[in-house]
């Protein structure tokens, strides 16, 4: 049995969460309050970055810590 | 803040009923200190820090999602504020990166969503998510013996026919332990749900990615009571006890994440926490790992609502 737990003290940082499980929810979690990927600046709201394309890059970054990074 | 362009507002998550100062000395994405927007006449507080458009804009950000070290940053900031706020209040986490322009278009958000972000908060409150993935060793979990094979009774095989012998065989061997694993996993999940007011399926993780070399044979989110809390954790461990072979981890607590966007999803047709072993230690040579683009949520075997 392995426990990941989030104690809440800030001398425990959470650096111990997996980064992959962490991104599972933050990518695909949370409230959509008004699109996909929201950047609502300029007056104008909504704008979309494609947040599946985003996801399988930073996967294949992950997947491949030898390739250098851009 | 509303003062000029240069800068647009980050917005973490919605809390109700947060303490003014529970977000005293929290510092956010970009080392920004997060700020609480009070919604008048509501009890929902916005968590929001004032970001530069330099990193934040809309080139920069859709280049710098795809910055792994950038976006890890921020990931962990944006969770270190949602966590924060969730110790102290029922906080539903917003989808990193939303952005607004100024303070009142935050309050404008609160007040137009009030309905939806107060359903959401009302699903979650006294409730915890905890994440809970299963591991095992194939060669640990396989306990019967392969049947022998009678092919030496047929010595006039061809070498091709005893070929396709073994490799049949030997399918039927892996399809043996893929069916044994995913008993471990329904039961294991049965046994979790029972403690639990919701379940969520995350995608299988590639081992490239988990840096496991053992097959994950569940990957999931529940969202639990706070007072069965110490009965879900009891059922991970004494599964861990129980079954040979087979590694139970439990992540957690987590703000719901994964119980906000699949909020309003029509149930679907009952769990299927079946494993994937094709996914396990050796990945195809140039194969990429699966993105965690749509895991199939999986409705809780416990009816919403079930459970005070």
């Amino acid at each position: 049995m392995t426990a990941v737990l989030d104690t809440g003290d800030p001398a425990v940082p959470a650096e111990r969460l997996a980064l992959v499980d962490l991104l599972d929810r933050l990518l695909a979690g949370g409230v959509v309050l008004t699109g996909d990927l929201v950047i609502s600046i300029a007056g104008t709201d909504l704008v979309r970055v494609d947040l599946r394309a985003v996801i399988t890059t930073v996967y294949e970054q992950l997947a491949d810590p030898e390739e250098p990074r851009p | 803040m509303t003062s000029e362009a240069r800068t647009a507002v980050y917005l973490y998550g919605v809390a109700r009923g947060l303490a003014p100062s529970a977000l005293d000395g929290v510092t956010g994405v970009a080392g920004e200190p997060v700020r609480a927007l009070a919604h008048r006449g509501t009890a929902l507080t916005a968590l929001v820090s004032t970001v530069s458009l330099t990193d934040f804009g809309e080139e920069a950000l859709r280049e710098n999602l795809e910055d792994l070290a950038w976006l890890e940053g921020t990931a962990r900031a944006h969770h270190d504020v949602v966590a924060h706020a969730a110790r102290n209040a029922p906080t539903a986490p917003v989808r990193i990166a939303t952005l607004y322009r100024d303070d009142q278009r935050v309050r404008d958000v609160l007040g137009r969503d009030h309905t939806h972000l107060t359903d959401l908060l009302d699903r979650v409150t006294g409730r915890t998510e905890w994440g809970v993935k299963a591991y095992a060793i194939p060669e640990a979990v396989q306990q019967d013996e392969p049947e022998p094979e009678s092919e030496v009774e047929v010595p006039a095989l061809t070498a091709g026919t005893a070929y396709l012998q073994r490799r049949q065989a030997a399918r039927r061997v892996r399809r043996a332990l893929q069916d044994r694993l995913a008993d471990h996993a329904r039961t294991l999940h049965d046994e979790l749900a029972d403690h639990a007011v919701a379940s969520r399926q995350h995608a299988a993780q590639d081992s490239r990615l988990s840096g496991r070399h053992e097959t994950l044979i569940l990957n999931m989110a529940y969202l639990v009571d706070d007072e069965q809390a110490d009965g879900f954790h009891e059922v991970a461990r004494a599964a861990d006890r129980r079954l040979p072979g087979v590694t139970v981890e439990i992540t957690g607590p987590w703000p719901p994440y994964s119980f906000i966007a699949t909020a309003e999803a029509t149930p679907t047709p009952p769990p299927n926490p079946r494993p994937t072993p094709e996914t396990g230690p050796t990945p195809e040579p140039g194969s990429h790992p699966e993105p965690a683009s749509n895991p199939a949520p999986i409705p809780t075997p416990t009816p919403e609502g079930g459970r005070r």
